[in-house]
């Protein structure tokens, strides 16, 4: 499946700003992200496997809240940045 | 007690900022400057360290505003960086129960000369960490994270600074490997004589004046411990509630901020120590009246001096603005070199580098316009 990544993880995707795994959950997907791209989950999930307060995943048009979501073939993730700052 | 030689090296200043690291290398007279970065812009940089043992390796503590925290290693003094395999992390707990999670790392030691390889972090919630691999991969030193006194000794959350709680200055015995110290806002100061198994409070004597009460065993906020290496048994503490000395032997700080000018008063975050006497010390405070401003006294920017281990204080504030200049200076952005005289240099909150050739006689700003300065290492070479 397609996972589109925001600018500030690009420099782990090659400067990609799409990449494709597969997986049947969130878990896997960033799993095996992390396996193509070393340290990619860490910047991303917290130790207790949370997703970090200013990123949000979604899985095509809905925010997925934990890693557990399951996931179709054809599903497209989106890694966003969250709004923050000034 | 050892002595050291005065160096006549090229100084090099290693500096964190909100918005990445920049390396500022001076010739030997240490009158020109060179500025080269910025490295990681974007990344919140707090702490970015030279290893003494190679004088190649450089550690960077980084974060971005979105990002999880981590930390990056250099091999050739910047040229090229590489991210940590396994970045300080607390272990996952059981589900169901709330496990601490690292917001950044704040602080960075290198491990004992004898010891190749170790380094150790301090993180925000206060966690302490070691790599035995230069900072490739860490581990949690359980005997702090995992105490089950740990929550009592740091407070919730809320006891920290605005910025989160932090554990820093990680201080190693030159003497012992085994022998440490931390100070931690909030915590208060504690020691190991195990290398980091047991933990005792080391905090008799200091204030906690925003404590129901004023004088407990722990809960503390040292904002910047210091060992001196040549003397490594008188500790200095530049802490919230005043300015500390500590005989070891003693094992009780002495408030030595009552003699610094009741209307400058004894409150700051940097303390630096002469690099060849443990007796020279400089502060540089600031307002923690009210509702703590944390700017210069009056605006009026100056660094303290004292040459008689804390009994009288001196005045040190030849070429700053002497109006209207409301920056301070953080806990680690203020720093010595170990030359004849002591080079002296601190990074401001308004990205400022300031440099004295004079052991703080007087004062030359080097760079402005730097984004808000975190930290100020010096390296050698």
């Amino acid at each position: 499946m397609t996972v589109h990544i925001p600018s500030p993880l690009r420099s782990y995707t090659k400067q990609q700003a799409e990449v494709n795994v597969d997986g049947s959950s969130l878990e896997e997907v960033l799993s095996a992200l992390d396996s193509c791209y070393p340290g990619f989950r860490f910047r991303v999930i917290t130790e207790q496997d949370t997703i970090r307060k200013h990123i949000r995943i979604f899985v095509n048009e809905e925010q997925a809240l934990d890693l557990s979501a399951a996931l179709r073939r054809d599903d497209e993730i989106h890694i966003i940045c969250a709004l923050s700052g000034g | 007690m050892p002595t050291l030689k005065p160096a006549t090296s090229l100084v090099v200043l290693l500096i964190g900022t909100r918005k990445g690291a920049l390396i500022l290398k001076s010739d030997r007279s240490r009158r020109t400057w060179k500025l080269s970065g910025p490295q990681f812009l974007g990344h919140i940089v707090h702490h970015l360290v030279l290893d003494p043992r190679d004088r190649r390796t450089l550690l960077a503590a980084a974060r971005t505003g979105h990002l999880g925290p981590t930390v990056f290693r250099s091999t050739d003094f910047g040229k090229s960086w590489q991210e940590a395999k396994a970045p300080p992390a607390f272990p996952k707990v059981p589900e169901g129960q709330k496990g601490l999670v690292v917001d950044h790392v704040f602080w960075l030691t290198p491990g004992h000369m004898s010891e190749q390889g170790v380094w150790y972090a301090g993180t925000s919630p206060q966690g302490l960490f070691r790599s035995e691999n230069g900072g490739t991969t860490w581990e949690g030193v359980t005997g702090f994270n995992d105490h089950p006194l740990r929550r009592q000794w740091t407070g919730g959350e809320q006891d920290g600074t605005p910025d989160g709680p932090k554990m820093h200055s990680i201080l190693i015995d030159p003497r012992d490997p085994n022998h440490l110290y931390i100070g931690m806002s909030s915590g208060g100061v504690f020691e190991s004589t195990d290398k980091g198994k047991t933990w005792a409070p080391l905090n008799k004597g200091c204030r906690a004046d925003f404590l129901p009460n004023p004088e407990p065993e722990y809960g503390h906020d040292p904002h910047c411990v210091r060992l001196h290496p040549l003397k490594p048994d008188r500790l200095y503490q530049q802490n919230h509630c005043g300015i500390y000395r500590m005989e070891r032997a003693e094992g009780r700080w002495i408030r030595i901020g009552e003699h610094m000018p009741k209307k400058i008063g004894d409150i700051g975050f940097s303390l630096v120590l002469h690099p060849r006497d443990p007796d020279t010390v400089w502060v540089f405070p600031m307002d923690g009246t009210e509702v703590w401003p944390r700017v210069s006294p009056e605006g009026k920017p100056a660094v303290y001096v004292t040459r008689n281990a804390g009994k009288a204080w001196t005045r040190q504030d030849k070429g700053f603005p002497k109006s209207q200049a409301w920056w301070t200076v953080k806990r680690q952005a203020m720093t010595a070199d170990t030359h004849e005289p002591v080079g002296l240099y601190f990074g401001t909150t308004s990205g400022e580098i300031w440099a004295s050739r004079t052991a703080g006689a007087s004062w030359t700003c080097l760079v402005r316009n730097l984004p808000e300065i975190y930290s100020v290492e010096t390296a050698e070479l």
